[in-house]
Parts: C-alpha cells; sequence; structure tokens
C-alpha cells in the first residue's frame, strides 16, 4: 500500500488554501477490515489525508525547502461516514503562517455534505533540525515525484494567480 | 483595551480549544503544563490563538525565551545562574519568577507558568501596542 491519501489537487493557490479531491474504492485493501463486510472509509485516515494536502500547501510556503510535520490535531469532527464509490473534498485553508509554525483548518465533503471539520498544526523544523536528527523525511527526487503525481504545478498559482513552476523549488538531488 | 476579565475570557477560550480542557480547568492559578497538561508543540498553538484573539504579534521565544534556557552562559549544571535570572525578568516582566528563583531548575520554568501569566503577558503585549 502506498501512503497517499489523496488523489490530486484541484485547486491551490499559495499560502492561502488548497482544494483535493480522494476517491474512496472497493479496491482499497485496509476497506475490508474496516469493517469486514460493511467497508467504510476510516476517518483516521481522513484526517491524514487532510494533513497530507494540508502539509504540502504549508511546506510550499516554506518553498519545499524545511522539514514541516503535522505537529498536533487541535479538531476533529466528523457528521457521518464515507462509503465505497464516493469522492471526498478536502478544503485546506491556513490560518497562520508564521516562522515556526502554520495552522490549517479544513472541511471535508461528499458532494454537498459535510463529512468532517479539523484544525491541525504544522511544526517548521529549524535549518539544522535534518542534520541534527540525522535524516530528511523526503528525498528531493521524492518529494517532487508526490507533488507532480497530485498535480501542485498543474492547478498550483501564486497570490496573483501566476502558475508555479517546479524549477523554481529546490527540489532535484544536487540542490 | 480590555479588561482583566475579558483577557481572561478569551485567554480561556485559547486554552479550552488547543488542549482540550474544560472551561472550568481553566483557572489563574492553574499551570499550563502541571494542570493544563500542555505540550511543548502546544504553546505554538497557543500563542497562534493569542495573535489571533487579541490582534497581536508574538515573535517566537517572546512568550517562552527557550534560547536563554539554551545558553551556556545563564546556565550552568541544570540550573539558570544569577546572570540568567536577571535576563529571564527583563524578557519576562509579565510572570512571577519568585517561586522559580528558588530552585532555578530549567525544566522548572515552563512547569511553572500559570494562566494568570498568560493573561499578563496578554496584557503586557496590549499595553506595549498602544
Amino acid at each position: 500500500m502506498r501512503w497517499f491519501w489523496f488523489d490530486r489537487y484541484t485547486e491551490f493557490v499559495s499560502g492561502a488554501h488548497a482544494v483535493a479531491v480522494k476517491c474512496v474504492s472497493l479496491a482499497e485493501e485496509h476497506l475490508h477490515d474496516h469493517f469486514l463486510g460493511y467497508p467504510i472509509m476510516p476517518n483516521s485516515l481522513v484526517i491524514e489525508g487532510i494533513a497530507q494536502a494540508g502539509g504540502i500547501l504549508v511546506s510550499e510556503h516554506y518553498r519545499f525547502s524545511e522539514l514541516v510535520v503535522l505537529g498536533k490535531v487541535s479538531k476533529a469532527v466528523f457528521h457521518g461516514r464515507v462509503l465505497p464509490g464516493e469522492q471526498l473534498t478536502y478544503r485546506v485553508k491556513a490560518t497562520a503562517l508564521r516562522p515556526d509554525g502554520a495552522g490549517v483548518s479544513a472541511t471535508a465533503h461528499v458532494g454537498d455534505r459535510l463529512h468532517a471539520e479539523a484544525e491541525l498544526f504544522f511544526a517548521r523544523l529549524g535549518e539544522d533540525s535534518p542534520v541534527a536528527n540525522g535524516a530528511r523525511l523526503f528525498r528531493p527526487t521524492d518529494l517532487r515525484h508526490w507533488l507532480n503525481l497530485v498535480g501542485v504545478f498543474d492547478v498550483g498559482v501564486d497570490a496573483d494567480g501566476v502558475r508555479l513552476r517546479q524549477a523554481d523549488y529546490p527540489l532535484s538531488e544536487t540542490d | 483595551m480590555p479588561s482583566q476579565e475579558e483577557v481572561f475570557d478569551k485567554v480561556r477560550e485559547a486554552l479550552v480549544d488547543a488542549l482540550g480542557v474544560d472551561d472550568d480547568d481553566v483557572t489563574p492559578e492553574a499551570t499550563l503544563q502541571g494542570d493544563l497538561d500542555a505540550e511543548s508543540i502546544d504553546f505554538l498553538d497557543i500563542v497562534f490563538r493569542l495573535e489571533k484573539a487579541f490582534d497581536i504579534k508574538i515573535e517566537r521565544g517572546e512568550l517562552f525565551p527557550q534560547d536563554i534556557l539554551e545558553n551556556t552562559d545563564y546556565v550552568q549544571d541544570g540550573q539558570v545562574n544569577a546572570e540568567g535570572i536577571v535576563k529571564l525578568k527583563e524578557r519576562m516582566p509579565f510572570a512571577n519568577l519568585d517561586e522559580f528563583e528558588q530552585n532555578p531548575v530549567v525544566q522548572n520554568l515552563s512547569q511553572q507558568l500559570t494562566v494568570q501569566d498568560m493573561c499578563n503577558f496578554v496584557e503586557y503585549k496590549l499595553a506595549k501596542k498602544e
């Protein structure tokens, strides 16, 4: 199983907000354990999808050059259940962007139906942290691959509406 | 400038939302880490909420001067020295450091920070803004 919990962005405005979709399929193995005979999309993975969509939004604000990690889920409220064949739409909005971290508020909808509301908090680790901890979370090429898969550079624009360009970020192995 | 009661109400709301505690748990004497179980990541969350609630800007290290506590000029054998105490008082005029001074072990500082200290901090920031 690959740890991709949303399929692609449909909207991405740098430093502001993004919209991402996740199609829930009966082909996903985990649904058959959750639950046997009654597959439901786990809400923990809804939060993971929101965190991924919001995390990339935050990380782009820091030019994809620093380690951004999910610090806490301040709020998570769920209103129902999501079944195979349904499509989740995650709307993530940056509520605070500071040098030391960022806040994101989010909703998940299935069509017009509100499924979840969440508030997340991301910590930006200092420039020396990856070295001090002996690891970086992503190789730049792996991150670039992910960003391309989910369409950051297909739909992403800056605050003036100008398309984001991959070449403007440190996403090659030599950077 | 909001009244002390208004400041307390908003600080309480920020702490309730950030820490998932009950309104009743947030008393002026309650310590953030000891009584309300705040962890280090929560302090950033709290700072965000205070900034929004009071329309103030809180710089990194302003509420909690971690840089002093990590500076070997001010800390020896896990204890803040006299020079460090002077520095802390300069940077934290909103906090009552009397108890900390009795036993200035670095870890004690964050553990002794109270809700009232947070209210004092906000009032200090609001006064500086005016």
